[in-house]
This record gives C-alpha cells, structure tokens and sequence, in this order.
C-alpha cells in the first residue's frame, strides 16, 4: 500500500507542477493578479507532495520491502537503517526523486524569499522553475517509476547496495551535489524570466546573485566530497581522475564560477549583460547535459548509472526543448544593444572579464575533452578515450593563467584604475612571495622543485592580495565598530573563497609532486620505511561487520622512535553481493596523510600493500570547504535582503501587489 | 548583427545532433575495423629482459593479449585469474601500456608472472595501433595471429566461459594449445 500512496503523491505533484508551469505565466500574459499569486501556494504544493512520495519510498526502504524493485535491487535485510536510508538515492530512480525533492525545495524557498520582489517577475521565475519540474516529474513518472513492484515474484532478500556507496561520505554527497545541480536552476530562471519580460537591466542580477552563490557553494561542496569518497574508499589514493562522471559536475562549477563574477560585474556597474544571462542558461544547461551523460550511457564511466537509450532519449529531447527554447529566446530576446557603461581596459570590470574568459575556455576544454569520444565514434573515427594528460596539459596552465589576476581583482577599482598603483600596492610584497616560494621549493626532498616553486608562488600571491585587501579595509576605518561593518559577508566570503582556491591549488601541485608510494610484500613482522615513517606490520586479523567479513591488517606507525598512529587497513567481502573492498587506513594531519591499503594475500602470513605518503593532500578539501562555505557565507550580506524588502525597484509596476 | 545572437542556439543544435547520434552507439563495442586484422606491427623493448621484440614475438598462438598497466585498479582484481589461466598453459601475452616500468617489474615480483613476454608501451603508441582505450583489456590473437575477439574490462571466469572459450578448448593442460576452432 505504501509505494502505491508513493506512486500517486508522485501523480499529484506533476500535475501541480503542470498548473505551476503554466498558470502563473499566463497570468503574467493577461495581468490577472489571481493567476499569478497562485504561482508559491502551488510551488509549496509540489513539494509537499514529492516530498511525500521521497518519505514513503523512504519507508520501503527501511521496512526492508523488497517487493518494491528499487529497494529488491539496492538494499539488503543486513543493510544498516542508515545505509538503507542512503540507498534510496544510490540508483537511478531513487536518486532522480532526491533531485526533484531538492528542486521543489529551491523552488519554495524562492517563492518564500522573493515576497518582496514584483509579482511579475516571481510568478515568471517560478513559472519557469514549474516547466523544469514537470520535465524531471514526467522523467520519473515515464521512465523510472521508484514505485514499481516485483509481484508476485518478491525476491526474500535484497541485491544489497554496492558496498562502494556504503559509506557515511556518499549519503551527503549526491544530496549536496544535487543541491548545487538544481541550485543553478534558480539563476537560469531568472534569467529567463528577465528575457520574458524584456528587461535586462541590474536589478535581476541582484536578485539571483544570491541564489546563485548558494548553488555554487554547494556544488564545490559535494564536488570536494565526492573526491574526497574517491580518495579514501577507491583504495589506491587518488583524488581526482577526469573521470566523465565527474566532469559532468565540474563543468557547471565552472560555468557557475564565471556567472558568479559576472553577476558580480552586472549588478554593480551594469556591464556584461547579455553574456551574463547567456551564463546562467549555460550553467543550467550543463547541469542537466551532465544528467544526461551519467544517465543515458552514451559514455562509459566507472560511476555511470545503468546505460538505458530510452531514458537517454527522454533526457535529451527534455534537454532540446530547455536549452533550445532558452537559446532561442535568448537570440530574439536579447538587446542589440551594446550597454552605454563605459570602463577602461586597467579596471575591475577588464579583470572579470579575464575570468570570464578563462572559466569559459576552461568550461569548453573540458567539455571537449568528455565529448572527443563520442564525437570520434559518431564518425566511426574509432573508439578512443581522453585520459588525464590532455585535461592536465590544457587545464593547469588555464589555472595558472587566472591565478596573477585573482590577486589584482579585489584591490583594483570599478571604471577605471591604473597599472602604477597595482605595482605600488604589490611591488614589494610580491618580492618578498617569489623569495619564499624560492626557499620553499628548494627544502623537498630532491632538490629544487620548479612546479613547487611556482605554486607556493601563484597560491602565495593570490593570499597575498587577499590579505592586503584586508588589511586595507581594517587599517583605513577609524574606529572599531567601523572595522567590523567594512567586514561584510560578502566580503568574508570572498575573501574565504579565494584563499580556499590558493590552498587548492598549493596542495593539489604539492601531493602530485612529492607524493611517495610503494607497492610491497608484508608479512607478519616486516618493517618499511617511507617518508621518514617506519611502518611495521603487527599482525593479521579477521573481523565481522553487520554485513561483511573482514580481513585486517595491524600497522604500527613509528617516527624517531614515537609512535605516530595504528592503522588497520581491511579487506572486506560482503555477504549479499560477494563483492570484495579495500578499504584503507588513513592517518591524516595538515602536512601529510599516511596511507595504507591492502592488496592480495600472498600466501598464509603476507599482503601486498601499498604504503603512500601524500603532503599536504588535505590542503584540497579544506580549500574546497572554504570556497563552499565562502560562497556561502555571502548571503549572510545584509544587502541582499534590505534590497529586496525595503525599496521598491523603480521600474517595477507591480511591486506594491506583491504578497 | 541579429545573427550573432543564434550562434549559441546554433551550437547546441550541434551538441544535440551529435548527442542523439551516440544514443545509438554501443560504447563498449569493438571497431569493426580492427577485427580480423593482424596484430599491429611494432618493436618495442620487453619488459623484464629490456630486449627489443616485434609482433614476431608473439607465438605460439592462439594467444591472448592482455593489456595492463599498475595504475589500473581493475588490473589488481583480474590478475589472479591470468595466473590460473596461465597455468593452465594459455599463453599471455602482457601489454603495458602508458606504464612506469621498475613498479611493473615489481608488481608482476609480488602478484606473480603470468605472461610469456610483455610489450612495454610507455608512450602508449602500440596500444593506440591496437585501439586499446583503457585498460584492463584482452584480445585474442588466433592461430595465424589475427586479432578475432576484443573484451573490455576486467576477464574472469564467466566472461572466459562465454567469449574465450572457443579458441581454448577446456581441458588443455599444457604447452602450445591446438589450433582448433583458430580459423572461426
């Protein structure tokens, strides 16, 4: 009975979605009042009943109801109730009803934001967000049904979930990824509703900045998580592998990337708006061209869902009639034109635009580079793959190119600034970066490191701007009080931001380049030596899990004598499935991770194991945390909501009807 | 001017035309090219004797080719059952492709040999000859060495049982395996 109340809540939130998709529009079309304040009661509507569909799927799970096929083929009786939860989104179906969970949530968090915004314009976004529910609904409905039964041939035990997603990292991961995918729906509505209405000016770009800061954080947030999963639950110590499931995630943080610093341009000084608005239907547009690559099996990837070409089909004619109709209105929308805001090329609006540019050739790189397969094969060219060296040899130096300008950006001035007082303000501190990534580069292990030397000095130079800005701000406020309000959140999360990108950026060259492995024989009583750590294997263990068998090894980490830390690497084999995991032991600090992970057994007494020394590999995730909570931490600005609460836009007609 | 405008919708149409034209495409399919061709010529070092081999090299057939590298995770979970095979006198021939030598050298130390030789391939030129694109891969080179089956990922018993089967009668214990079924 439950699924069945599932499968028909399901119902009645496409159908509201329908109303939502098209009532409010057509009320901005005859300026019926009625019609559009319709448009948050039905949103809040949509929620309320996908949510309900997510709860009662939700107990399936946990009632271990393996007549229900998602739950038959991805849980198990033996599963712990936490993991059972989290194998709702960890399949195809389940994790396509989390998406348009947290898309009816943005949507009723918009309509709940936006009271003070004219009716018009949130009855247009909300309209807009309506359509893209309905195409996710009927996705789900069509498709991938969640609720579908195995009656009456119900199995008498699950398939069990992979045991590579039983992992406390992968239940916050596909949420937050997710809410940072759909998050970018809300900028791309509004630029849509801004091409409907016919007024590009800055006031939607102060609408959605917000909006589109929160989505971007999280999508740095579950982008960092899932590398972060990779890393310790794969087993062999990476943390980024160009994968196209992962470029299908980065591609819209990068985009996003650019729309955040172009809004940041638009909203202040007006400029870059079409470009503006065609970034925001580009991020969106990424988003769901990722859906469609991990969904649809056109590529092959370790992570890819089950390759299904009818729900391929189903997707890409969803994402034809999105992304067309937005480019289309884009093209007959948009203003000929040009803005009359005049700026200089030595200004704050040129250093954007240097962003801009590069996130963008980035973007396109690595959309190249995920498509050059398939492309090849469309031509029956041959099969080929584009591996890591293409992404790093085209990507790192588009890196390397931004980071000089990250550190002028916050210090120059908008309109109009000069070179000379760029030089006067940086000439002396930027000596003083380049004297110690030179020191710092010459103390590794094998002498001098120009790589090293090079980021310790790029990631040196951003912090360096960073906190001269700071400075500034503080020394230049007579009293207290003063310091603090020059601190705004949005300045904070800047701030935060990019000295999270500069740490990214140092521990990423760091690890590469002084990362120590080696693959060994241990037996019982072998010592090695790595990194100056001494690794001593203790003994051989085995262990029972709620649902596996695990073999253990027992480390004791030693340096000059100390003990460091014990690590017990596993190797488990889950009962449901048979499947065999490593799963490493990791001892982590700021400076170095200590890594182990088990291989083969050889013989009765010994492993093959890698041991890896990895510095500063953490550097990575902290930067990350700090651009996700950075991006943020922005909307705390008060800014955002006395604008949009207190003083009615100018041109806005109706502002005053807004509810 | 107004052109201008539909260049973004313009490259997505593109983007799209090409996107329904991989919905069709099998992406784990071999080419069809490379069938029954024979094994791309090359002279490359081998890896534990540092000579110089050529696709001469590679008898007595039928063989199988099976592309690895230490990198490759999935190389780790298929290299026990290459050993049983190997025991059970198949011959392998080892492509190391895209790979660090000295660790390859060491893996096949610790996890134990299976190969009759092994091709390295540092710059990966013989394994794009082959139309290798990731490894774990295995081919199988028929008596008169032609490249007559492809599979992707990693080999185990029942893809062994279903795809290899023909050209290596079960039971064969050891040396040189009859040509039988060969010409299929």
């Amino acid at each position: 009975m439950i699924p069945e109340l599932g499968h028909v809540a399901l119902i009645i939130a496409f159908v509201l979605a329908m109303g939502l998709a098209v009532v409010p529009l057509w009320g901005t079309v005859r300026h019926d009042i009625a019609a559009m304040n319709m448009a948050p009661s039905l949103a809040l509507g949509v929620t309320v009943f996908v949510g309900m569909a997510f709860a009662l799927l939700a107990t399936s799970f946990l009632q271990d109801d393996f007549s229900v096929a998602v739950v038959a083929a991805n849980s198990n009786s033996l599963l712990p109730p936490i993991f059972k939860f989290s194998a709702l989104w960890g399949n195809h179906e389940g994790s396509l009803l989390l998406w348009v969970l947290i898309l009816s949530g943005w949507m009723t968090a918009v309509a709940y934001f936006s009271r003070g915004l004219p009716l018009e314009m949130v009855a247009r976004v909300l309209s807009v967000m309506g359509m893209v529910a309905v195409g996710f609904l009927a996705f789900s409905l069509l498709t991938s049904n969640p609720f579908e039964r195995l009656l009456p041939n119900t199995p008498l035990d699950g398939n069990d979930l992979n045991p590579l997603l039983q992992d406390p990292g992968l239940i916050i991961h596909p949420p937050l990824l997710y809410m940072g995918y759909v998050g970018l729906s809300v900028p791309f509505a509004f630029a849509i509703a801004a091409l409907l209405g016919g007024r590009l000016d800055a006031s939607w770009a102060r609408w959605s900045r917000p909006w589109t800061n929160v989505a971007w954080g999280f999508l740095s947030l579950g982008i960092m998580l899932g590398s972060w999963w990779a890393y310790y639950e794969l087993g062999w110590g990476g943390w980024w592998f160009w994968d196209p499931v992962e470029n299908a995630s980065f591609m819209p943080w990068l985009m996003g990337t650019a729309l955040v610093h172009s809004l940041a341009a638009t909203e202040k000084r007006g400029v870059f708006r079409s470009w503006t608005v065609l970034l925001a239907i580009f991020a969106f547009s990424l988003s769901l061209l990722g859906t469609f690559l991990v969904r649809s099996g056109v590529l092959t990837s370790v992570h890819a869902f089950a390759a299904d070409p009818e729900r391929g089909l189903f997707i890409l004619i969803f994402l034809a009639l999105v992304v067309g109709g937005s480019l289309l209105l884009y093209a007959l929308r948009v203003p000929s034109v040009a803005s009359r805001v005049s700026y200089t090329g030595v200004s704050r609006e040129s250093l954007l635009m240097i962003n801009n540019l590069v996130f963008t050739v980035a973007t396109v790189v690595v959309l190249l580079g995920t498509l050059f397969p398939l492309v090849m094969d469309a031509f029956s060219l041959g099969k080929y793959s584009v591996g890591p060296p293409y992404f790093n040899a085209v990507f790192v130096p588009l890196m390397a190119l931004v980071m000089p300008f990250m550190t002028v950006g916050p210090l120059s001035r908008w309109r109009e600034d000069s070179a000379k007082r760029w030089l006067h303000e940086l000439l002396v501190p930027g000596i003083g970066v380049l004297v110690a990534a030179l020191v710092l580069a010459s103390l590794g292990s094998d002498g001098f490191n120009i790589w090293i030397a090079l980021a310790v000095l790029l990631s040196g130079w951003v912090a360096l701007g960073v906190i001269k800005d700071l400075w500034r701000r503080i020394a230049s406020a007579p009293d207290r009080e003063l310091k603090w309000r020059r601190l705004s959140p949005s300045f904070i999360g800047m701030t935060l931001a990019h000295l999270g990108f500069a740490a990214v950026v140092l521990g990423a060259v760091v690890v590469t380049q002084e990362n120590q492995e080696r693959d060994l024989r241990m037996a019982v009583g072998d010592v090695e030596e790595l990194g100056g750590y001494r690794f001593e294997l203790l003994r051989l263990g085995q262990q029972a899990g709620p649902n596996y068998l695990a073999d253990q090894a027992v480390f004791e980490v030693t340096r000059d004598g100390q003990v460091i830390a014990g690590l017990v690497p596993e190797k488990r084999r889950y009962f449901a499935s048979g499947q065999i995991m490593t799963e490493a032991a990791i001892d982590a600090s700021l400076w170095r991770d200590l890594y182990i992970a088990l291989g083969e057994p050889i013989g009765e007494n010994a492993w093959a194991v890698r041991l890896q020394y990895k510095p500063m590999v953490r550097w990575l995730w902290l930067g990350s945390l700090m651009i996700g909570f950075g991006a943020l931490v922005t909307v705390l600005d008060r800014r955002y909501r006395s604008q949009t609460a207190r003083k009615p836009l100018p041109a806005a007609g109706v502002a005053g009807l807004a509810s | 001017m107004r052109a201008r405008k539909f260049i973004p919708l313009f490259a997505f149409v593109l983007l799209a035309g090409l996107l329904f034209r991989g919905l069709s495409i099998d992406p784990t399919a071999l080419p069809a090219a490379r069938l029954g061709q024979p094994f791309p010529p090359f002279a490359q070092p081998e890896l534990l004797s540092g000579d110089e081999i050529t696709d001469a090299a590679l008898t007595p057939r039928p063989a199988l080719v099976n592309v690895w590298a230490t990198w490759c995770y999935s190389c780790r979970v298929e290299h026990p059952y290459l050993l049983s095979l190997a025991e059970q006198g198949i011959p392998i021939y080892g492509l190391n492709y895209k790979d660090d030598s000295v660790k390859a050298r060491d893996w096949l130390e610790q996890l134990g040999d299976p190969y009759r030789l092994n091709i390295v391939d540092v710059e990966g030129s013989v394994g794009l000859d082959l139309g290798v694109y990731g490894a774990p891969e295995t081919y199988v080179l028929d008596a008169d060495g032609y490249i007559v089956h492809r599979h992707v990922g990693v080999l185990d018993e029942a893809v062994f049982s279903r795809d290899f089967s023909r050209w290596f009668p079960v039971g064969a214990t050891s040396g040189p395996i009859p040509a039988a079924g060969g010409g299929l």
